[in-house]
């Protein structure tokens, strides 16, 4: 057989080979960038739903200025918060304040009864959980990639193409899943 | 590790189907032929009853999900009448990397729930109101994450195509048996007696080898879905909370339908425990699905 075809056949394998390769890589990259969106919309979700229930619960328990005040305050905050780790802490702050107003729905039966506060209870303690789970599928996704671009023979594409390593959101899943989550 | 073997499952899954609806092909090309051999039909009588196998089957794939759920009696629900539910659903889709899957209710006091569909994308769950009824939080998060892993892992699509093909084979054997026990006698006389005698033979084995393929992958399958599920929950406790409720659960299951018993958490039918029912059971005796769960 001709040696020249022998190596164009090589070489037309190795470029199939690179471009499968390639592709792979970037379907994981753009699936972990997803991910990250995904917990954005969360976070906007329950960025959403803070002004609403704040309303609420001011129909009931009008005089409780200091605690509406915190939770509006901590809710720009983490709506400005600009960087992961600053990002992370204003979560935590806005966590603190939704307790707290949740401690003092306690004294307002009336309120605690209500269907309007059950349902935005409900729909906050739904999106609180969705946060958490979009973490944790970022943090499945990164992982994937993560370990696929340091594999042989994908390393070698990924350190010729740009391929790097991406952050792992690390937030203590426990307390992060202890946030107002209200057993009922 | 156990995320690898969930990527192996899903490989897995989509591997098997087709090997699966080879070997029912194949099944179901003799049966056809033997039918068509006793008719007289020919290559032409075989071709037409598989050709009749194959719209059965294309429909029964691209529609099968609904017929399930319709003679289950589950009916799709809103979000406002169960915000709850749709909430859980929709966090462990997001975990899942899933899109939703729709959402239906049973009315049925005994707690169950199943999962069906083709893929991810043309998936549904239903849940009775006695599940709702009975199961904390975590505990019906953790009966939703195992029905999620179910369509995440593509077991949904190999259930439904087990489904679809044990009925079809059903269907033609029945034929079989009613030709050689009621046929007209002309025709009989005409074709040798070996194939009557193989038609018989082969009329009351398919089922049986179709309902031994179906079980011997499907045991197997409920421990990867609670693996699964304990994954993305990441509380293995609440699906074997709930487990223990289901066992202990004394109300049988009324809505449920025989044929598509095995698409369950749990064996609807579980109260018959006789030697026959474990043998041909779908599913792994629930206390030992319980001990892995705890031992996570």
């Amino acid at each position: 057989m001709d040696p020249i075809l022998i190596i164009l056949g090589v070489l037309v394998l190795l470029a199939l080979i690179f471009v499968w390769i390639y592709n792979g890589l970037v379907t994981l990259r753009n699936r972990v960038k997803n991910a990250w969106a995904q917990i954005d919309v969360q976070l906007k979700r329950r960025y959403n739903l803070i002004p609403n229930l704040v309303e609420t619960v001011k129909g009931y328990a009008k005089h409780e200025k200091t605690v509406f005040e915190e939770v509006t305050k901590a809710r720009s905050a983490a709506i400005n918060a600009s960087g992961v780790e600053n990002q992370a802490q204003a979560e935590n702050m806005l966590s603190g304040a939704l307790k707290s107003l949740f401690a003092v729905v306690e004294n307002y039966p009336d309120l605690k009864a209500s269907q309007n506060f059950m349902m935005l209870q409900e729909e906050l303690a739904g999106t609180e959980n969705k946060i958490a789970y979009a973490r944790q599928f970022y943090n499945d996704s990164v992982m994937g990639y993560n370990i696929r671009i340091q594999k042989i023979p994908y390393n070698i594409i990924a350190g010729m193409f740009g391929f790097g390593k991406e952050e792992l959101f690390e937030v203590d899943i426990a307390a992060e899943r202890k946030a107002p989550k209200v057993e009922f | 590790m156990v995320r690898v073997n969930i990527y192996d499952q899903i490989s897995q899954n989509k591997r098997m189907s087709y090997t699966l609806f080879l070997i029912f092909f194949f099944i179901s090309f003799a049966l056809a032929s033997i039918i068509s051999e006793y008719f007289g039909g020919g290559y032409l009588g075989t071709v037409a009853i598989l050709l009749f196998a194959l719209i059965w089957m294309l429909f029964s794939y691209y529609r099968g999900d609904r017929a399930i759920l319709a003679i289950n009696h589950a009916k799709e629900v809103r979000k406002v009448d169960y915000p709850h539910l749709f909430n859980s659903v929709e966090g462990l889709s997001i975990a899942a990397g899933i899109p939703k899957p729709k959402i239906y209710v049973i009315d049925d006091p005994a707690p169950n729930a199943f999962a069906t569909g083709r893929d991810p994308k043309h998936a549904s769950i239903a849940v009775t109101t006695g599940l709702l009824q009975e199961m904390k939080r975590l505990e019906l998060e953790g009966v939703l994450a195992h029905e999620i892993s179910h369509i995440k892992n593509y077991d949904i699509r190999y259930m439904l195509l087990v489904m679809v093909m044990i009925g079809l084979i059903g269907i033609l054997s029945s034929m079989l048996v009613r030709m050689f026990f009621y046929g007209r006698g002309g025709r009989r006389s005409r074709s040798g007696g070996y194939l009557i005698l193989l038609g018989i033979i082969f009329a009351i084995i398919a089922p049986i080898i179709a309902q031994l393929v179906r079980l011997a992958i499907s045991r197997k399958r409920e421990y990867m879905a609670d693996a699964s599920a304990a994954l993305l929950t990441r509380y293995p406790q609440g699906l074997a909370d709930a487990l223990k409720k289901i066992a202990r659960s004394e109300i049988p299951m009324t809505s449920a339908n025989q044929d598509s018993a095995p698409v369950y958490i749990a064996n609807p039918f579980r109260s018959k425990k006789d030697f026959f029912s474990n043998l041909f059971s779908t599913h792994p005796p629930i206390m030992s699905r319980i001990k892995a769960l705890e031992a996570m």
